[in-house]
């Protein structure tokens, strides 16, 4: 396997981090506003209020590791989608904002006012993150030097749109979960009641997106028609998801959330494995597409990178579960900070 | 210049310098930290826990804000600056990339001890979070500095061209990580940097502490806390002035146009005044109503009064900075470098005749005072940045080359509005909370807290 296929799977490898990690507190704020208590809503955000900011550091480490392995595309996506992308940038830095300020006050209009932003901005992050995989599936015009040529508006089509729902379904999904297992008593019993729904929202999505990828989309699974092996991706993922219902019905919340994960994982080695080795499918011109070797940085470059990984990553990973370990269990009253 | 470009450079500059206002004070406080909860540790004296609490706090507050800020500024360079990115990805990149893997991570992660795990962890594990997070925030600003250095004064890297299509593209590789990440000016700046956050740090809590005692409040906690803070002042405000002078060296050495910029010296090569102030008429190409020592900078940089310094006649036209910018945004940090030495100096003084907090006028001096750094970082900054121009990377790359092209000047206006009405909104809110907090003060807890420590003392038994 030569460095640019590595970082391939390294950058995949983070924003599957981000996805997983942001992923549950991006669904704990999209049903933040399905309860009406201050008390209850206060526990929903102290579920993920020490972890929700270290989870967002996996999104800009991405953005990092993008710049750094293939500057051609952190350059072109970043400047041709860029209306989108400061949508992206206005509603994280919101995010951050409401919940640091909500309940700095006891007013009761102050309070819903920043859950009204936090929730808003948390269907919107999770909304504009699937547009933008739509639009890496389906390819957006790119001229010869790489440059997307388009506007705001060629980013918006029926399917991406689809896909932007798919996300906020399934991380609305992976965030109930997360709160069943972190909570308890009467919050617990509604969250529980949710669960269901959820999935059903998110299977219904997920059906159809894979339907239309299937029929409009081939490309994508072309690998899966060559490499027959390959198959064993989609079924897993099947499998990790046919179990979240198994698993809430014997109350192994912990076991439910972890199929979430592996879900979640397999479905971003499926869209990693369709667009591989392109980063960018231009379309039409397909000969324009950004791709892992003519977007790269030297291979120099890549090996040092790599070499910082290895002496990073290990720490990142130990001292993350460190952490999450010390938050582990229900959240208690005394752990009302927000 | 194009409206784009112009645009561009405006919204970098403006969502840079607001970054920047949280960053240096988180820095500071994280030293400050360590110290108080030391100090808890070692006397287990209740003031000092109310006091890291109480900081603790208000770190979180500016961290979080540092946090918000420093989001868009990592994907800034590629909506704005695509074809830059391209051309430094190479070099630039694998620094950004270690700073979140080194630094982002270790910060966020052991700031959530720091802020939720008083209940959690033992006392020793949480003061060993705020070591942590403390040298998170180092690290993050040396890689940060790192890569703006290397713009600065560019080395280990090869010029390589590569056709694409019909055009020929060039781009910036690294040929040695040590000589990027030692390039010449990153220790100058480093340290210049590093220090200027403990003294914006200490501001802030000699500010603060100053303003208690004045109300009457807290007389204990904040008489403790000014001397902290007082100590830190009077260090950094001493190496300010020579990491300062240690980095106008190296402009002199390695960027001649942006020392002519700072000292509005003409004349191609000749020994150069120092200006105290004044104003630069660049069509009469000198500086008038001010006050100059003849000499005096070229004894500065080569200890020789009558050693010549490159002007900026030496430079074509287009290849010099604005000058009067630069210039007087050098005054106004220098100034409040020497006020600060001043200060330090009568605070020594006071402190040594038992006076420190009792005499009314320097308490309200230290109260006002906590702007000054920031004032200060701002037009460091405007020096370091505007005196580059017209390069993005010094003597190699202009701005006006690194702007992304296929932008639109109707995207360029929306997210310089946007940006702007966002800061802006933020930093009102997080007066608003600093207010708040300060307000309510040391030692007075919410509803958790009161619970959280009543437990505490159930399991001390
Ligand atoms: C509390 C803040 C503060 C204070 C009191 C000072 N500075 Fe400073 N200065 C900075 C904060 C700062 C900074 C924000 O940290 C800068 C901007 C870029 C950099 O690397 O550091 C900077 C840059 C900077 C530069 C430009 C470096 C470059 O372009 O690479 C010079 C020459 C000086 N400083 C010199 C001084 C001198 C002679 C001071 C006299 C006491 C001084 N500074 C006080
Ligand atoms: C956080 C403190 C910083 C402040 C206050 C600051 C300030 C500024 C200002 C005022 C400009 C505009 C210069 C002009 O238009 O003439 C600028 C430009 C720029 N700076 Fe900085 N800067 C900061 C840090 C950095 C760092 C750490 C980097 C690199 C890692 C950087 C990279 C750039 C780039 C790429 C531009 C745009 C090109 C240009 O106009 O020169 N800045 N900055
Ligand atoms: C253009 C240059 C810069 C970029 C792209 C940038 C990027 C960022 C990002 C993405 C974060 C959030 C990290 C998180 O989520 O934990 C952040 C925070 C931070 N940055 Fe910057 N930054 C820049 C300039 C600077 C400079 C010049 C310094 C210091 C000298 C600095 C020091 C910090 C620190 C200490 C934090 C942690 C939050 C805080 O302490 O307020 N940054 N920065």
């Amino acid at each position: 396997m030569d460095l640019n296929t590595i970082w391939f799977i390294l950058i995949g490898v983070l924003f599957a981090g981000y996805a997983i990690l942001d992923g549950f507190d991006l669904g704990v704020g999209s049903v933040h506003l399905f309860v009406k208590d201050d008390y209850q809503r206060r526990i929903f955000l102290n579920s993920i209020g020490p972890v929700w900011d270290g989870n967002e550091v996996w999104l800009i480490t991405g953005g990092g590791a993008l710049f750094a392995a293939f500057p051609n595309v952190y350059a072109s996506v970043f400047s041709g989608f860029y209306i989108a992308l400061f949508l992206l940038l206005v509603v994280l830095v919101f995010r951050a904002v409401a919940i640091e300020f909500r309940s700095k006050r006891e007013s009761p209009r102050w309070r819903n006012s920043w859950d009204i932003a936090y929730s808003i901005s948390s269907y919107l992050i999770a909304f504009l993150l699937g547009v933008a995989m739509g639009n890496i599936i389906t390819g957006v015009p790119l001229n010869e030097m790489g440059d997307f040529v388009g506007n705001f508006w060629t980013l918006i089509s029926p399917y991406t749109v689809l896909t932007g729902i798919t996300t906020v379904a399934l991380f609305m999904m992976h965030g109930t979960i997360y709160l069943a297992m972190k909570t308890e008593g009467e919050v617990h019993q509604k969250v529980v009641g949710w669960i269901n729904n959820t999935i059903i929202f998110f299977v219904i999505c997920y059906v159809s997106t894979t339907m239309i990828t299937l029929v409009y989309v081939p490309h994508m699974s072309a690998p899966f028609k060559d490499n027959p092996i390959l198959f064993i991706i989609p079924l897993l993922n099947m499998l990790a998801i046919a179990n979240i219902p198994r698993e809430i019905h014997h109350r192994r919340y912990g076991w439910a959330f972890i199929s979430s994960c592996a879900s979640i994982a397999a479905l971003l080695a499926l869209f990693a494995i369709g667009i591989f080795p392109n980063l960018v499918i231009s379309n039409p011109n397909p000969e324009f597409s950004l791709n892992i070797y003519n977007s790269a940085s030297s291979q120099r470059t890549l090996t040092i990178m790599l070499i910082i990984a290895i002496i990073g990553m290990p720490f990142v990973l130990a001292y993350t579960s460190a952490i999450y370990w010390v938050f582990r269990g229900k959240v208690k009253t005394e752990d009302l900070h927000y | 210049m194009g409206e784009v470009e112009l645009l561009s450079r405006i919204q970098f500059a403006i969502t840079a310098g607001f970054h920047f206002l949280y960053p240096p004070m988180s820095i500071g406080l994280g030293i400050a930290l360590v110290i108080m909860e030391g100090m808890y540790l070692k006397t287990k004296d209740k003031k000092w826990e109310d006091l890291t609490r109480f900081w603790v706090k208000i770190f979180g507050i500016i961290f979080a804000m540092g946090v918000a800020s420093g989001i868009v500024m990592e994907f800034q360079f590629g909506t704005n600056w695509a074809p830059y990115s391209r051309f430094v990805g190479d070099v630039f990149g694998s620094v950004l990339a270690a700073e979140g893997i080194f630094a982002f991570f270790l910060e966020s992660g052991f700031l959530a001890l720091l802020l939720f795990g008083w209940n959690r962890v033992k006392p020793p594990i949480h003061f060993l979070s705020t070591i942590i997070v403390t040298f998170g925030a180092h690290f993050s600003a040396v890689w940060i500095l790192v890569a703006n250095s290397w713009m600065q004064t560019p080395a280990g890297f090869q010029l390589v061209t590569k056709q694409v299509g019909e055009t020929l593209v060039t781009r910036a590789e690294i040929t040695d990580f040590w000589q990027v990440v030692f390039n010449p000016s990153t220790i100058d700046r480093l340290t210049h940097t590093i220090f200027a956050s403990w003294l914006t740090g200490a501001a802030l809590i000699l500010s603060i502490s100053a303003y208690y005692i004045l109300k009457n409040r807290h007389l204990e906690e904040a008489k403790s806390a000014i001397k902290v803070g007082l100590i830190i002042l009077i260090i950094t405000s001493i190496l300010q002035l020579i990491t300062g002078h240690q980095s106008a060296v190296g402009v002199a050495k390695h960027q001649p146009s942006k020392l002519a910029a700072m000292e509005g010296h003409f004349e191609a090569s000749a020994p150069a005044p120092l200006h105290i102030f004044g104003w630069v008429d660049t069509e009469e190409q000198k500086v008038k109503y001010g006050i100059a020592i003849p000499g005096m900078l070229s004894w500065l940089v080569h200890f020789d009064s009558s050693k010549p310094i490159t002007g900026l006649n030496h430079f074509k036209p287009e290849d010099r900075p604005p000058v009067n910018i630069v210039f007087q945004s050098f005054r106004i940090m220098v100034g409040i470098g020497l006020f600060f030495i001043l200060l330090s100096i009568v605070g020594t003084v006071l402190w040594a005749s038992n006076k420190l907090t009792s005499a009314k006028w320097f308490l309200w001096i230290l109260v006002f005072s906590v702007i000054l750094p920031h004032l200060a970082n701002q037009t460091g900054w405007i020096v370091a940045e505007v005196g580059r121009q017209p390069w993005i990377v010094y003597g190699i790359m202009r701005t006006s080359e690194a702007f992304s092209q296929n932008l639109s000047p109707g995207e360029a206006w929306f997210s310089l509005i946007l940006f702007t009405a966002i800061y802006i909104l933020i930093f009102i809110l997080f007066l608003f909370l600093l207010d708040r907090t300060i307000r309510r003060g040391i030692g007075i807890y919410t509803k958790e807290d009161i619970y959280s420590k009543q437990k505490s003392l159930l399991e001390k038994g």
